[in-house]
């Protein structure tokens, strides 16, 4: 007997994944807005992704094709103990390219590669309540969300200017939602805010803090920001160093213990599609070479 | 004249207990309204029920909007009594450390209010910071310290900045001169009589420090477990008390 035929398709009992499709469905009805949902214990600790699981659980039908990535990776520790995870209880096809993929479950970045109508984003989100850490009181946050109440959100991004003398904040950049809701994005890097109005279906998952939303296709997201001091997507400036990309977002890679450092796409399958398209970058070397 | 503020009949119970009972009142624009009274004896309470923060079992507390004119507060929507409360009415806590955020810069902490009634303009958010720091005679250069790293008298004062920074009409303050030293009480009353004074502001001022209410309060409440036992102009209560306790309160002064 293969381990998929152990479990219930993706893990979870059918009824709980009803039950987080509703709150799915809730969270589209209302974009942005934290719809509460009992969520389940996972085989992983919290922090390693189990909201996301669970909203990529009750999605996932046989005929998907899942992609993993951790911080834009397909082959680090959380990406491939996830992606190994569905194959065995839900035996679904996987795969590393972005366009090929129905549905793809994300850590911390949005893929290069824009997404189509069609696919669902999944992000995992450590804590789901922008002002969490300016105002501690879940019935006053809850309170000034219903009451678009939203006057301390820019008091954090006047406290960077002070202190900076810029937006210092570089991710989790708090967002509006289609003019109401403010919203946390997951820890995604700033530079992946303006990417959010897309195609395809965003949904978000806090498993700890038992929250789902989600933005339909095509929602407004507008980053929040002064009027003097507008919101910038960042990145650091340089090129990838593999591939050459300009326009993605790149990880600081350091290479030895005197401070030389190399910079690589954050995304792996948009720089493998990159190199094998035949862009090197300054320290790169063509794919073809790099076989033989 | 239009009254400012029309209390009718204001009761408020703890269970069986009396937290204040039958209270009405009329505040007119520009007057400033001392409420004295022993600890428990429904000071806080009636403040808190005034200021929207507790809701009272009985009565009416009708406010002049600027929009729709004399409108009962109890009983308005949540949205428009918060948004009174970060406009037109100001809070002063007797501990600064209830009114401020104390993780958050002086200028962060004076620009809240700003924000949250729709100012999204760095530039002169900060210039409002400063110009009101500089008001309650806080240096500019600690725009950018945290209130933690203040005395009592600048977190008191920050905290006068933070709420007046609005333009508010009617000011509650609840024990503003509480747990000062007297030199820094006496600057900080000098610092509001001005204020208040300037700004033409409704002040409703809850203490228990009969000093304070003669240098600041045009009228006297005074109360006593839960009732209003008698009222008058400041100096016609305190001079010439009529009710037995109101006797008692005025000798019960220490005097240097």
């Amino acid at each position: 007997m293969t381990q998929s035929g152990q479990y219930n398709f993706a893990y979870l009992d059918e009824q709980t994944k009803r039950m987080i499709r509703r709150a799915l469905l809730k969270g589209l009805a209302i974009p942005g807005y934290q719809v509460p949902f009992a969520s389940r214990e996972m085989p992983m600790p919290y922090g390693w992704g189990t909201g996301g699981v669970q909203v990529s659980a009750a999605c996932l039908t046989p005929d998907d094709r899942l992609k993993v990535i951790d911080q834009g990776a397909d082959d680090t520790t959380n990406a491939v103990s996830i992606r190994k995870f569905f194959q065995r209880t839900a035996d679904v096809a996987v795969t590393e390219d972005t366009t090929d993929a129905t549905l793809i479950q994300t850590r911390h970045r949005i893929p290069e590669t824009e997404l189509a109508e069609g696919q669902i984003l999944v992000y995992q989100v450590p804590i789901p309540e922008p002002l969490r850490f300016l105002e501690p009181r879940e019935t006053e946050t809850r309170k000034m969300h219903s009451l678009e109440e939203y006057g301390l959100m820019h008091v954090k991004l006047y406290e960077d200017i002070a202190r900076h003398g810029q937006i210092a904040t570089s991710y989790a950049y708090p967002v509006k939602v289609q003019g109401r809701y403010v919203m946390d994005p997951s820890p995604i890097p700033k530079f992946d805010n303006p990417k959010m109005e897309m195609a395809a279906i965003q949904l978000f998952g806090a498993g700890r803090e038992q929250r789902i939303y989600a933005l339909p296709p095509y929602t407004d997201v507008v980053s929040l920001d002064f009027e003097d001091h507008p919101f910038e997507a960042t990145k650091a400036n340089h090129s990838c160093a593999l591939c050459g990309a300009s326009d993605s977002y790149l990880d600081e890679v350091i290479t030895d213990d005197q401070g030389t450092r190399m910079y690589v796409c954050s995304d792996t399958d948009y720089c493998a599609t990159r190199r094998a398209q035949g862009h090197v970058g300054l320290q790169g070397v063509p794919l073809e070479d790099n076989a033989a | 004249m239009t009254p400012l503020l029309k209390v009718e009949n204001i009761n408020k119970f703890y269970g069986g207990r009396i937290g204040c009972a039958d209270v009405s009142f009329t505040l007119y624009p520009g007057e400033v309204m001392g409420i004295v009274g022993e600890s428990g004896s429904g000071k806080s309470t009636l403040l808190n029920c005034l200021a929207g923060q507790l809701e009272p079992d009985g009565g009416r507390v009708m406010f002049d909007t600027r929009a729709e004119g004399m409108k009962d507060t109890v009983s308005m929507s949540e949205p428009e009594r918060r948004m009174l409360g970060r406009t037109d009415w100001a809070f002063v806590h007797q501990n600064p450390r209830d009114g401020l955020r104390m993780g958050v810069s002086a200028g962060g902490n004076v620009g809240e209010r700003l924000m949250a009634v729709g100012a999204r303009h760095y530039g002169d958010i900060r210039g409002k910071a400063v110009d009101w720091l500089d008001r309650v005679e806080i240096a500019e250069d600690r725009v950018d310290d945290r209130p933690s790293a203040f005395s009592g008298g600048m977190q008191q004062r920050l905290q006068i900045a933070r709420n007046l920074v609005t333009g508010p009409r009617l000011v509650f303050m609840d024990e503003p001169t509480g747990g000062l030293d007297v030199s820094v009480q006496a600057r900080l009353l000098d610092l509001l009589r001005g204020l208040v004074r300037q700004m033409g502001l409704s002040a409703i001022i809850v203490t228990h420090d009969l000093a304070v209410v003669r240098l600041l309060a045009d009228r006297l409440m005074v109360m006593k477990s839960g009732h209003v036992v008698e009222t008058g102009l400041t100096d016609q209560v305190l001079d010439d008390p009529q009710h037995a306790y109101t006797q008692l309160l005025v000798s019960s002064v220490l005097q240097v």
